[in-house]
């Protein structure tokens, strides 16, 4: 009985998932209708996520095709755990294998070269042209050509680590590398930037394996920003546990670097580093551009909260980083993780002609770790503000921790485990 | 897939009928499930911990009211629920409550 029951469910889902408006269909008509497909861009917390959401709501009656570059997923949130040499990437690397066999994702590992949002259709670099019925671009962030002079080619020598990969690797070598009393410096774009509390965190957690191995070597928190700019005090108490050996230096803008010699040439300064770990200036990842969709500040992508639809092209559902995100949302792996689900329930209402819901609520949180072992967290609650059609942070809800601590350290691993799953499980 | 297109055809009639009533309770059921899935990034897909955090999925709706109110009363020590808890309407989280109670604890 419960299985029949669940079986119409389904197929009430299933018509609620179908393309052309229900009321098309004569009811008496029986024709079966190709089910929609939707193509998924980026396979990051938002694209992932969406993906596996879409089935999983459509109880399988929406065609979801997800195409990533990666065989697969790195994350970012922990990742500066493998900078301090807590954790390897393959601790923090997870396949995309589940999202077909679990949920029937066919995921394509390759490039989107182009989109066409006229013909509804996107290129890739060896599986041809995919038609979609609608589309979800999660395409994460790309760094702004020669905006840093001298910058241009030389992640190799100047690192960003700021796509977990190898170039977290990468970094993790240089700073084995380098010579005890050796100085490691790291450059902060102005906001908006992926990930707020990233490059702080970085800092403690480095700072907290040299001062076990490298007692005198030097950590420079170069900020072209006036203050940190996330979790301030708690931050700032973490620093000051580190005495010494970090040293925070705020409206510090960069402009220009010389890869061979490792040195960052600010505005009143010139420092040269042993390692040196430049976060570039960044906008939404290039493929938006490609699409067509137009970026404010030629940057970002604006979109409709209630849909996640960008401004001005609909059918095309934009998530994650690449946002100009609302009041005081950041730009993180969990908030695009929510936005995922906003733009897949979206999705599954206008794919039935339904209203999507007019009052969706996102949620985030960051979690840091100021060394190997304690934890501070941010967090907020978004709801949609039916007047200014965007979601705002709800007053006296969220917040930060009172202290870092080891029980949030074990939280974090725990939001992280859970946190994949609920994208790729 | 073949053999059950016309139930799909009556599952369409049906769909379009219920579409139009306003108290559909498939609509609010994916109010309900939009804003639970609000807490999975923690809690596990549909409220099944994949460790390290509690599941909420088939616990009684009763339950979970109490612990959330005791967060927002700042009654039940907590690391961040009592910031979490703060930031949805009592309905919504009656809402999000009946709805991980009404889930099997086990995969389905
Ligand atoms: C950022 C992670 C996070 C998110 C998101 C989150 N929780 Fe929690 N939840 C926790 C943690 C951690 C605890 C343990 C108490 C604490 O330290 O705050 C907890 C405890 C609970 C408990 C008590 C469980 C028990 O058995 O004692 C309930 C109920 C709960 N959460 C409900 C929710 C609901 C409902 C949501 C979504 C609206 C939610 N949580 C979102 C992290 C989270």
């Amino acid at each position: 009985m419960t299985h029949r029951r669940s079986l119409l469910k389904g197929l009430a889902a299933a018509a609620a998932a179908t393309a052309v408006p229900a009321s098309l269909f004569g009811c008496a008509t029986a024709t079966p209708r190709a089910k929609a497909h939707v193509v998924v861009v980026g396979g990051g917390f938002g694209g992932a996520t969406a993906a596996k959401y879409l089935r999983m709501w459509s109880r399988g009656e929406v065609e979801v095709t997800l195409i990533e570059r990666n065989t697969r997923f790195v994350s970012c949130p922990v990742s500066n755990l493998v900078l301090g040499g807590y954790r390897e990437l393959a601790d923090i690397s997870v396949g995309y294998g589940n999202l077909g066999t679990h949920w029937g994702v066919r995921v394509i590992t390759d490039d989107a070269t182009a989109i066409d949002t006229a013909k509804r259709t996107v290129s890739t670099a060896h599986h041809g042209t995919l038609s979609y019925d609608r589309l979800v671009l999660s395409p994460g962030v790309d760094f702004i050509p020669n905006a840093v002079p001298g910058l241009e080619g030389n992640h190799d020598q100047i690192p960003h680590a700021w796509k977990a990969g190898p170039q977290t690797v990468l970094l993790r070598k240089q700073l084995e590398a380098m010579p005890d009393g050796g100085v490691f410096a790291i450059h902060i774009p102005k906001v908006p930037y992926r990930c707020p509390p990233g490059p702080y965190e970085r800092a403690c957690v480095v700072a907290s394996h040299l001062r076990r191995s490298k007692r005198r070597s030097k950590i420079l928190v170069l900020d072209s920003n006036p203050e940190i700019q996330s979790k301030k005090a708690l931050f700032t108490k973490a620093f000051e546990g580190y005495k010494g050996l970090v040293e925070y230096v705020p409206n510090s803008e960069l402009r220009a670097v010389d890869a061979a010699s490792r040195t960052a040439e600010l505005e009143f300064d010139r420092v040269r580093a042993d390692v040196l770990n430049v976060i570039p200036p960044m906008r939404a990842g290039n493929i938006a551009t490609r699409a067509g969709l137009s970026l404010v500040n030629g940057r970002w992508v604006e979109v409709d909260w209630l849909t996640m639809e960008a401004k001005g092209t609909p059918g095309v559902h934009v998530l994650g980083d690449a946002l100009l995100a609302a009041p005081a949302m950041p730009k993180s792996g969990h908030m695009a993780n929510q936005h995922a689900k906003v733009a897949a329930a979206a999705i599954l209402n206008l794919l039935a002609g339904e209203a999507p819901n007019p009052a969706p609520v996102v949620m985030n949180t960051c979690y840091s770790f100021v060394d190997g072992q304690n934890v501070i967290h941010v967090a907020s609650v978004h709801q949609f503000d039916a007047a200014k059609r965007q979601p705002m942070p709800v007053e006296g809800a969220g917040g930060v921790s009172a202290a870092a601590n080891e029980v949030e350290g074990r939280h974090a691993l725990a939001w992280a485990a859970n946190i994949w799953a609920d994208m790729l499980a | 897939m073949k053999s059950i297109a016309p139930l799909l055809a009556l599952s369409l009639c049906l769909a379009v009928a219920t579409a139009a009533d306003a108290a559909d309770p498939n609509l609010a059921r994916n109010l309900a499930r939009n804003l639970a899935a609000t807490c999975a990034g923690c809690h596990g897909t549909d409220g099944r911990s994949a460790g390290g955090m509690a599941s909420l999925a088939g616990v009684p709706q009763r339950a979970l009211m109490e612990k959330l109110r005791a967060f927002r009363a700042g009654e039940q020590p907590a690391t961040i629920m009592h910031q979490i808890a703060k930031g949805y309407s009592d309905e919504q989280l009656s809402l999000i409550t009946a709805y991980f109670a009404g889930l099997d604890a086990r995969q389905p």
